[in-house]
């Protein structure tokens, strides 16, 4: 059958995305049929553009019937805040942004306490805190089954235990596309409609689709300074720098966007999608080597997912 | 030999689209191919699926750098890392060296994407590979060149085409062990097919590779085996066909009633059948109040048709009562309804299957209580379906389900989407069983996917009956054909 779509002045999706697409649909629809209190986990980032445009595509012309929650550490790159109150804006959004008001408390930064116990303190026990004081009982992620290891063993709908926990050796089984969103009170689950979807299909979804991102994914000029193999954004003063550190402007960009002490830049030339997109094809790392939280030890964020991160 | 199953393989047109609307994105002319990988940890499986990463370049440097320092001393004498442990990303897997869950994998050639559930070969993971091949157009089976067709080759043959997976390739693999022997791989390969026929599967196409030197696996070992002309894995799978030609009417399980305003009123879902468009006459189930298509939304602004697959909003011309759970279907081909159905099962928990528990079944969107009592289970060594009234963890079977309220279903052998269900236990609330209906039973228990007429008539002489009736070809085309004795058909 010939199907003609009248896009918003798009042609229609390939195959390949437009299948990627339905199947997310699908996802976002059945859970929030199926649980009482769903939550979107929002982080800014290419992946929950992604998800929040799938979102808003599953429940059209209703508007999204779930909050979203943003983890604020206090240390995400100032623009990725900007954006994400525009974006709240334009679509009329209810988001709720969480610190861990311990974290606070304590004064925990990426460079007091390492990257290893900041990351847990300030994202998985806050996110941990933002779900319990919700009450939420599903949670959607933009995780992906190609970003590491650990994740192409998760399911599409990720059971956790009351305390958050992901046992990878006692997954619910998971067949064709019918899932099983029965649980305890107390459990919940955290599901994931972008787990078969690629790099290269996010960032082609996002052209086809028009998405907006925040400007750090296109190169520009910008502060960095070169730590540990990593190149670090040098416009906030908490950065200190170390006595042999210089300071230089270079045409970077990001692959992934975190917090600005941990996410490291890519020198790059790349300032449109076209461009980020041909640079991606011909990429030989992943995207996550950016991130130094992965790198700590091997197995390290299948450890992080079992304690409750995403 | 492989060339013609090749060709039967191939059927232009019929899952590759010929419009090509975005010449610059090469390989995303068709939808994403998902296969699932068997053979046991001898067979090379993992070097298998690494090779292809590697080959299509999937694997990135900072994942092959963790993958040399994670796999010091175990690099090959190609001096390639350990590819399992690219593989087997969990910390129990590694420790271990076995792969214990399925686990998805992605890679793209020039002209297709590939979606990869790696399985486990183990008996006792007959359930993974169940949960792997229940979305997969296509098995690959992996058997070593020189060991031959094992047991577990039949039981991963017999559990794919049980999940409706109508396209085999067996990679004959470590070839290059067996000095590129031309005359052992094809009696493997004809012992193969004779099995994959016996099962009702007439697209096999064997290859022999060798995954760790790389050769019909992306790129071709013509050096080594001139003998050969048949095409490389990849080559296969680039041409595989999917199984959207669903043959039932249009179908649209309702996930969510969606009501923004007082004057809206729509019907979200995917499309699990056939197709829509506006003036479509439907009817809704179980109620069975018909209306008509008046319109499809979707955030795009307004389609003119929706397909199989395609997530949608529907409208309806009148005000009628749809709820989720509900299925609205093309009026003139309509689904089974009743409360007595036949399906096939695959016991997932430790506990098995047990009869007169009342489980929650949930198929598509809709999830009611069910009665399960297991009749026979399958005999994965001999392929006989034996009389059974439990079934334990992995075991396959054959059930009756008896609901409390009316189920809607089609044969999984006619619809994959709506006839399909998992079983979910009260207590724990586990998934614990995967289940394909066969066919809806009557009050006075007989079969009746298809009408009487419709059905080809078989009478054999008592003493083959029972043979008959044991068999997988029986089984699965139980909803097609009429069994009878000699007594019962002069007695019709």
């Amino acid at each position: 059958m010939n199907v003609i779509e009248h896009g918003r002045g798009k042609p229609p999706l390939d195959p390949h995305l437009k299948a990627l697409e339905n199947e997310a649909i699908h996802i976002f629809r059945e859970v929030a049929a199926e649980f009482e209190r769903p939550v979107m986990l929002y982080s800014i980032g290419k992946d929950s553009s992604v998800l929040l445009h799938l979102a808003l595509k599953a429940f059209h012309p209703g508007k999204l019937p779930f909050p979203l929650v943003h983890i604020d550490t206090g240390w995400k790159f100032p623009e990725m805040i900007t954006f994400r109150d525009e974006v709240v804006a334009r679509h009329g959004l209810d988001l709720i942004a969480h610190t861990n008001p311990d974290g606070l408390r304590d004064n925990v930064t990426p460079f007091s306490h390492g990257s290893s116990r900041y990351t847990d303190i300030m994202k998985t026990q806050a996110l941990k805190q933002a779900l319990d004081m919700g009450k939420y009982d599903a949670a959607f992620g933009g995780a992906r089954r190609d970003e590491e290891a650990s994740r192409a063993k998760e399911r599409i709908y990720s059971f956790r235990t009351p305390d958050h926990a992901w046992d990878p050796r006692n997954q619910r089984p998971e067949l064709w596309s019918i899932y099983n969103g029965m649980i305890h009170t107390g459990e919940s689950v955290r599901a994931f409609p972008l787990s078969n979807w690629t790099e290269v299909d996010i960032w082609r979804y996002i052209q086809a689709e028009k998405i907006e991102l925040v400007p750090l994914y296109f190169a520009k000029r910008r502060k960095v300074v070169e730590r540990d193999g990593m190149l670090v954004l040098a416009e906030d003063k908490r950065l200190e720098l170390l006595p042999e550190e210089q300071v230089r402007e270079e045409m970077v960009r990001f692959r992934t966007l975190g917090c600005f002490p941990l996410t490291g830049a890519v020198r790059s030339t790349a300032t449109t999608l076209d461009e980020v997109i041909a640079e991606l094809e011909i990429a030989t790392v992943s995207e996550r080597q950016g991130r130094a939280i992965d790198r700590d030890q091997s197995g390290s964020m299948e450890k992080k997912k079992r304690e409750g991160y995403f | 030999m492989t060339s013609q199953h090749l060709s039967q393989a191939l059927r232009p047109g019929e899952d590759i689209l010929d419009v090509d609307p975005h010449p610059e994105l090469a390989g995303r002319q068709a939808r994403p191919l998902r296969f699932i990988t068997c053979g046991s940890v001898d067979d090379g499986k993992s070097t298998l699926i690494g090779r292809l990463l590697w080959d299509t370049k999937a694997v990135k440097e900072d994942q092959a750098a963790t993958l040399r320092r994670d796999s010091t001393g175990k690099q090959n004498e190609l001096g390639l890392p350990d590819f399992a442990l690219l593989l087997d990303g969990l910390q129990a897997e590694r420790e271990q060296g076995i792969t214990i869950d399925v686990a998805y994998r992605y890679f793209s050639t020039d002209r297709r994407s590939f979606f990869v559930a790696d399985t486990p070969g183990h008996v006792q993971y007959t359930r993974n590979m169940a949960t792997g091949a229940s979305t997969a157009d296509l098995a690959v089976l992996l058997v070593d060149a020189r060991a031959g067709l094992l047991e577990q080759t039949r039981r991963h043959a017999t559990i794919a085409a049980m999940m409706g997976i109508r396209q085999f390739v067996l990679a004959v693999n470590k070839i290059d062990l067996n000095n590129y022997d031309e005359a052992g791989f094809q009696a493997i390969a004809r012992a193969f097919r004779e099995i994959a026929l016996s099962l009702g599967v007439r697209q096999v196409t064997a290859i022999p590779v060798s995954a760790l030197k790389g050769e019909n696996i992306v790129t071709r070992g013509d050096d080594v085996m001139p003998w050969y002309s048949g095409p490389t894995l990849v080559e296969v799978l680039e041409k595989a066909t999917q199984r959207t030609g669903q043959t039932t009417g249009f179908r649209l399980p309702v996930q969510r009633v969606s009501r923004p305003g007082e004057g809206f009123r729509g019907y979200q879902g995917t499309v699990a059948g056939g197709s829509i468009k506006p003036g479509d006459s439907v009817v809704v189930l179980p109620s069975g109040v018909e209306a008509n298509v008046k319109a499809i939304v979707t955030y795009d602004l307004v389609r003119n048709a929706a397909v199989h697959g395609d997530a949608i909003t529907l409208v309806l011309d009148r005000p009628v009562d749809v709820a989720r759970g509900d299925m609205i279907a093309a009026i003139d081909q309509r689904p089974m309804t009743g409360r007595a159905f036949t399906a096939r099962l695959v016991a997932l928990s430790p506990d098995g299957v047990v009869p007169g528990k009342r489980y929650w079944l949930k198929a598509g969107s809709r999830r009611q209580r069910v009665l399960v009592r297991p009749t026979s289970q399958l005999d994965l060594s001999t392929g006989n379906w034996d009389d059974a009234t439990y079934l334990p963890v992995n075991g396959i079977g054959v059930v009756e389900l008896d609901f409390e309220d009316v189920a809607i279903f089609d044969s999984y052998e006619t619809n994959r989407d709506t006839g399909a269900f998992i079983l979910i236990d009260p207590e724990s609330l586990n998934t614990v069983a995967g289940g394909m209906i066969d066919g809806r039973r009557s009050k006075t228990g007989r079969f009746d996917a298809l009408p009487d007429a419709d059905r080809a008539t078989v009478t054999l002489p008592a003493r083959l009956l029972e043979a008959f009736l044991k068999t997988e070809f029986a089984r699965s085309h139980a909803g097609e054909i009429k069994v009878t004795g000699p007594e019962e058909a002069e007695g019709e």
